[in-house]
């Protein structure tokens, strides 16, 4: 599925990505994690096509994605922030993304689903962070993908919206999707994911199942797990 | 690429800015129109007002609205898009948007102050035609600025100064050095060096369409000779229009190879 | 053997009309007695009229030592063929009047005229038309004359080769009025007239100036019109001359004047109308010059102040939509500018008297730098020049700081 190969970027003198190597073959949900800094976000960044690696290489599917543009037709994106064009309704925007996709999509169900019903003809500009958040999801979720890549997509959401959120990560799943999430709530990795992939200083530290990391590391916790992690890396 | 200019435009057109900027040229064509009693003054006043506030205006709108649609940006480039797709959609969303404020904004008193007489018409067209050169050519440098800062303070401080570069600076070094080197022949000097200026250019374009050639003609024909002919005014244009492409080219080599 | 019969033919002639006491009319045209001018005057006595009728005459060379009326009548044309006079006139009170006039080649050695008008008293030319002549009407060393209505137009393309319409040299007392002048190399030509008036002429696309005049005092000159000339209207070295109602327009060119004043004294300038000159008046060495209800108008300069000029007075004079009010060139100031209109006038009138609160200063300091480096004029009206005429406005360092207009008027004089 997902293919990186010695994949290198420095910001200035900063090396964020130093030979990371990550294969990702089947379907599933894969937690990256990492502390700031580790280069979750420029891994991301750099599958999206956002980042420009300085070397290396990125295939989807067994073709590179870099200099490429119509291979997002199978990504869909959750960013960190979510701020849109405030001048537009919630309603423009959902069809602004349809129409530049042109594809399928299954928006009224999640719009009925996150309650967003009433804010449709709302302008971006007037809504909270949750509902901002959910607005977010529902621009991820309506397109049939093979990649969905979150980047804190619980971040300002009520427990209600959680729990359907993680029903909708399930049913994806259940399609044979691959998911990628970074995110800081552990307990939200040990729920849904079924592969961490933990990235320190620029390289993948750890890749396995929650069972692995918590085996190899002799902690029950996953917290303390990924602690001990980096108190290893620290001896 | 057509859908980010449409959605760039319409995004625009919901701002109050925009109408701000079309209301303050509709007033001012009006006042100008039918405060004055001679056309060609207004359309001198007119002049003076294009040839300081569009490059102003199209740098400042330039760099904010790359600035404030940031995020939407990000949002875009997650899309199946190209990036050059992505910023030159979004550059003449905000170009064509500034552009018909102008057009509209001027063009709405003339159409109802009625001067249909072909000369004021032609001398009007080439105002509007001068004015939209200096938005795209302003929009697009102000782009440019803003893509190579992140820093958005730094970015609205430089663009600030292209501004008053183009606009001021290069007109008092030019007339210093005009004083300076007063002994030596200086007709393709000042030929040059207006050409080079998109300001300079767009002025002395208007000003010679205007009755004021004569006065350009008193220090040496060069002026006259060269802006009078067809082919003056073609390389003008085509000057004004290579100060659209180059920088529209440079967003497209810095969009590709910058990291959002 | 022939000669001889002709004369005493002639003299039975002269035999015959000079029974009469009264003047006669001798009539010229192809069926007629005399079908030629020259015999005609040759005929006629002082005090007699010719009737020229239609037709055209090839003669030229046509001197007139007796006092004659010669009157055309539907327009007859004579031809003078080439490098000569058609009329010299070399008596007093003489009337040409209703003639065609053509072809009169160029000298480069003599100044040739359709008529030439020698040490003569009480002429009159009126109603002729002159095309493709040299010179028009040439006079000289003549006075009391009126040249009137005349029609005068030449297809010049180079002042060198191209003579004047009206050329006057050393006359006074002669009226000019009524002529349209066309494509000479200057309309109307003064030099060492005096006490003469010319009035309601139109001189137009002249190859030099539309009216000249040098060494030529107590004139008059109003009602004309000069558009579009070469260099516009030139007077030089003149006294006590009065310049009123005339309109001198669209005399666009590199060196082109609404009007050129040089070393003009003690004159009036007033009622005039200076539209779209590149510039309106020049004056050089000009002193007691009263400027008064001119209207100036998109011209480049209005007025140009060259130097050594003083005791001048600019009021009630409209300044509109110039690109310069006023150019001066130094420091000094030695005339005055009072209750004159300038549209570009910024400041208030608190006591609604009609008369701005605030003195103008009609010199900018744009204009100032283009009059030290013309080639600076291609900065005209960017933003950076607003901003030092403003500087300069504000706390003036290179222009006269005492040259203001201490009551601007509020409204346009009409």
């Amino acid at each position: 599925m997902i293919n990186i190969k010695k994949l290198n970027k420095k910001f200035g003198k900063v090396e964020v990505l130093k030979d990371l190597d990550l294969a990702i073959t089947k379907g599933g949900i894969f937690a990256i994690l990492g502390p700031n800094g580790s280069g979750k976000t420029t891994l991301i960044k750099s599958i999206l096509g956002m980042v420009i690696p300085d070397s290396g290489d990125i295939l989807l599917n067994g073709k590179s994605v870099l200099k490429k543009w119509d291979y997002r037709n199978k990504i869909t994106y959750l960013p960190q922030i979510a701020n849109f064009p405030g001048n537009l309704t919630v309603i423009e925007l959902i069809e602004m993304i349809k129409n530049l996709r042109n594809c399928a999509t299954t928006e009224n169900e999640l719009i009925d689903l996150f309650g967003m019903r009433s804010f449709l003809d709302k302008k971006l500009v007037n809504l909270s962070g949750g509902t901002k958040q959910k607005v977010n999801l529902i621009l991820t979720f309506m397109f049939d993908s093979e990649l969905i890549i979150l980047d804190e997509p619980t971040s300002g959401l009520d427990p209600v919206a959680l729990i359907h959120l993680k029903k909708i990560f399930q049913t994806e799943k259940d399609k044979g999707k691959t998911i990628l999430i970074t995110t800081h709530i552990m307990s939200l990795v040990e729920e849904i994911s079924d592969e961490i992939v933990f990235l320190l200083d620029g390289k993948i530290y750890f890749k396995g199942t929650v069972q692995a990391l918590k085996t190899q590391t002799n902690q029950t916790n996953i917290e303390h797990a990924i602690a001990h992690l980096l108190t290893e890396e620290n001896v | 690429m057509f859908k980010i200019i449409k959605y760039s435009f319409y995004d625009l057109m919901r701002s109050r800015w925009s109408y701000i900027y079309f209301a303050f040229y509709l007033l001012l064509g009006f006042v100008l129109l039918f405060l004055n009693n001679s056309v060609s003054k207004a359309v001198i006043t007119l002049m003076n007002v294009i040839i300081v506030l569009t490059p102003l205006i199209g740098t400042i709108f330039g760099v904010m609205f790359y600035y404030n649609s940031r995020e939407f940006t990000e949002l875009l480039l997650a899309q199946p898009l190209k990036r050059s797709t992505i910023f030159v959609g979004q550059y003449f969303g905000l170009a064509i948007s500034l552009s018909l404020s102008l057009a509209f904004g001027l063009g709405i008193p003339f159409i109802v102050y009625g001067a249909f007489e072909s000369s004021v018409i032609w001398n009007f067209s080439l105002l509007i035609l001068v004015g939209v050169f200096l938005s795209f050519i302003f929009v697009a440098l102000a782009f440019n600025i803003a893509l190579s800062n992140e820093n958005r303070i730094k970015g609205f401080g430089i663009a600030i100064l292209m501004w008053l570069l183009l606009a001021v600076i290069y007109d008092g070094a030019f007339l210093i050095s005009l004083m300076v080197f007063d002994d030596y022949p200086l007709d393709k000097f000042s030929l040059i060096t207006s050409m080079l200026n998109p300001i300079d250019l767009s002025r002395i374009l208007i000003l010679l369409k205007l009755d004021i050639s004569a006065l350009l003609g008193y220090t040496g024909a060069v002026f006259q000779q060269f802006f009078g002919t067809s082919l003056g005014i073609i390389s003008s244009l085509i000057v004004l229009s290579l100060w659209v492409v180059f920088p529209i080219l440079r967003i497209v080599y810095k969009s590709k190879k910058k990291d959002f | 053997m022939s000669i001889e019969i002709m004369r005493i033919f002639i003299f039975i002639i002269n035999l015959f009309f000079s029974f009469s006491l009264f003047a006669k009319q001798i009539d010229v045209c192809s069926s007629c007695d005399v079908k030629s001018l020259k015999i005609a005057i040759e005929l006629a006595k002082s005090g007699d009229n010719i009737l020229l009728k239609k037709g055209l005459y090839n003669e030229s060379n046509i001197v007139i030592t007796k006092s004659l009326t010669i009157t055309g009548e539907n327009d007859p044309i004579i031809d003078g063929g080439g490098l000569t006079y058609i009329f010299q006139v070399k008596a007093d009170s003489v009337t040409i009047s209703g003639l065609n006039l053509q072809n009169v080649q160029t000298s480069y050695s003599q100044d040739l005229a359709a008529i030439h008008i020698s040490r003569s008293k009480y002429f009159i030319i009126s109603n002729n038309t002159f095309t493709n002549i040299f010179f028009a009407i040439l006079v000289e060393k003549s006075n009391h004359g009126e040249i009137f209505n005349n029609t005068i137009s030449s297809s010049g393309t180079h002042e060198h080769n191209t003579g004047n319409g009206i050329h006057l040299w050393h006359c006074n007392n002669v009226v000019v009025h009524g002529n349209n002048i066309k494509g000479m190399r200057d309309g109307i030509y003064f030099e060492f007239v005096s006490k003469s008036k010319v009035y309601n002429n139109h001189s137009e696309k002249n190859l030099r100036y539309g009216l000249h005049f040098m060494f030529s005092n107590e004139n008059e000159y109003y009602d004309n019109t000069f558009t579009n000339n070469g260099a516009g209207v030139a007077v030089m070295f003149s006294k006590y001359v009065k310049i009123y109602g005339n309109k001198f327009d669209k005399n666009w060119g590199t060196a082109s004047y609404g009007l050129l004043l040089k070393e003009i004294y003690d004159a009036e300038i007033i009622d005039n109308l200076f539209i779209e000159n590149t510039i309106g008046i020049n004056a050089e060495g000009c002193t007691r010059i009263n400027y008064k209800n001119n209207t100036f108008k998109g011209n480049g300069w209005a007025v140009k102040i060259a130097g050594a000029c003083y005791l001048n007075k600019f009021s009630k004079n409209n300044f509109i939509s110039n690109a310069f009010n006023l150019s001066y060139s130094g420091r000094m100031n030695e005339n005055e500018f009072n209750s004159n209109f300038w549209d570009d006038y910024s400041g208030y009138d608190l006591d609604k008297d009609g008369i701005g609160d605030v003195a103008y200063r009609p010199v900018k300091l744009f204009s100032y730098i283009v009059n030290k480096t013309p080639e600076t004029i291609v900065l005209l009206r960017s933003l950076f020049v607003d901003i030092i005429n403003f500087s300069e406005k504000v706390s003036p360092v290179f222009t006269p700081d005492d040259l203001l207009d201490n009551t601007p008027l509020m409204k346009q004089i009409k």
